[in-house]
């Protein structure tokens, strides 16, 4: 089944068509989405920001990284689901948003860049955990991150505009 | 008379402009939801430690401190975009409820972040009863969700 196909047999499903018809569901489910955006973001940023020397300068980066990264996690997932629902709701046009697919690239690279942190960079951490300012490739690594998670918010909400939507009559 | 403003608002240039452009509302709300994502960080990390879920044993006045740059920053970006989207669809807001609720929230949220929620950090650990802190990290955090909410609510009609 083409990726196509799915998007369209998603929204045919009777809770796709409940969902975006919803009055209530859907906003509920966007603030959901918009206030889980603080903690997870939020707090990823506090500690890119403890990466690049910007702040929190006097915590261990090891000891930032410990004590936020569960609450980040537990955003992470709530993103991730509401944004699952979202996409559910109105799975074709989305599918075929062009901010979409960069979203779904950028968000890929993202995970990447997280991948890349654990296995490379932090383990050197012993070195640098106490350094105000940490070296430059640490730097880097939080420049990266918030470049790519602001590139992810501003695609995200692009998706919500309609200029290069293939059917001009939004329906699914 | 508040409407009559509202509606002179949306005729000046610039909410004309707005309104009138493709991409320039959307571009102004990006920069709003990404100052939210850094407010929302330098508020809840201090109110999650003030409520002692997040960073024990860090001194609360010093984690204050340190995002303080940040909220005030994040917060003039928020204020600046926010009337720019604003005065392209004042009127808009004058009928909407949530525009109402989200600017009393914002009113409040504003004071009680820098005098009450201040005065706590500034007295750092041990200086009020650790009640009275998880006390106003709850207030603080409901207030900016109030506001968060109302506006992702503005949106819906």
């Amino acid at each position: 089944m083409s990726l196509h196909r799915l998007f369209e047999w998603l929204a045919d499903t009777p809770w796709s068509v409940e969902l975006h018809e919803s009055l209530w569901a859907y906003p509920i489910i966007e603030s959901v989405h918009v206030l889980f955006l603080c903690l997870f973001l939020g707090l990823a940023v506090m500690f890119d920001l403890r990466l690049t020397g910007l702040s929190l300068r006097s915590m261990p980066v090891s000891k930032v990284y410990h004590r936020l990264l569960p609450w980040t996690q537990v955003g992470f997932v709530v993103m991730v689901l509401s944004g699952l629902l979202l996409l559910y709701g109105i799975p074709l046009r989305t599918y075929e948003n062009i901010f979409f697919r960069i979203k779904a690239v950028l968000l890929v690279l993202a995970g990447l860049n997280v991948f890349v942190f654990h296995k490379g960079i932090y383990r050197s951490i012993a070195a640098w955990d106490d350094d105000p300012v940490p070296p430059a490739r640490v730097r880097l690594a939080g420049y990266a991150s918030m470049f790519l998670w602001a590139s992810i918010v501003i695609a995200g909400r692009m998706i919500a505009y309609n200029w290069f939507d293939k059917t001009q009559n939004p329906s699914g | 008379m508040l409407l009559q403003f509202f509606t002179w608002i949306e005729n000046t240039s610039v909410g004309e402009a707005i309104r009138g452009s493709l991409w320039l509302f959307p571009v102004i709300e990006s920069f709003h939801l990404l100052a939210l994502a850094v407010i929302g960080g330098a508020i809840l990390i201090v109110d999650m430690r003030l409520f002692g879920v997040i960073l024990p044993g860090q001194p609360v006045r010093q984690l204050a401190r340190d995002a303080q740059p940040f909220l005030v920053g994040s917060l003039i970006v928020m204020l600046i975009s926010g009337v720019l989207l604003f005065t392209s669809e004042a009127t808009k807001c004058y009928d909407h409820d949530a525009f109402w609720v989200k600017m009393a929230c914002l009113a409040a949220a504003i004071l009680f972040t820098f005098t009450v929620k201040r005065r706590v950090t500034n007295a750092g650990d041990g200086g009020v009863n650790p009640r009275w802190n998880k006390i106003v990290a709850v207030v603080s955090v409901a207030l900016w969700s109030g506001v968060g909410i109302g506006g992702r609510w503005i949106g819906f009609s």
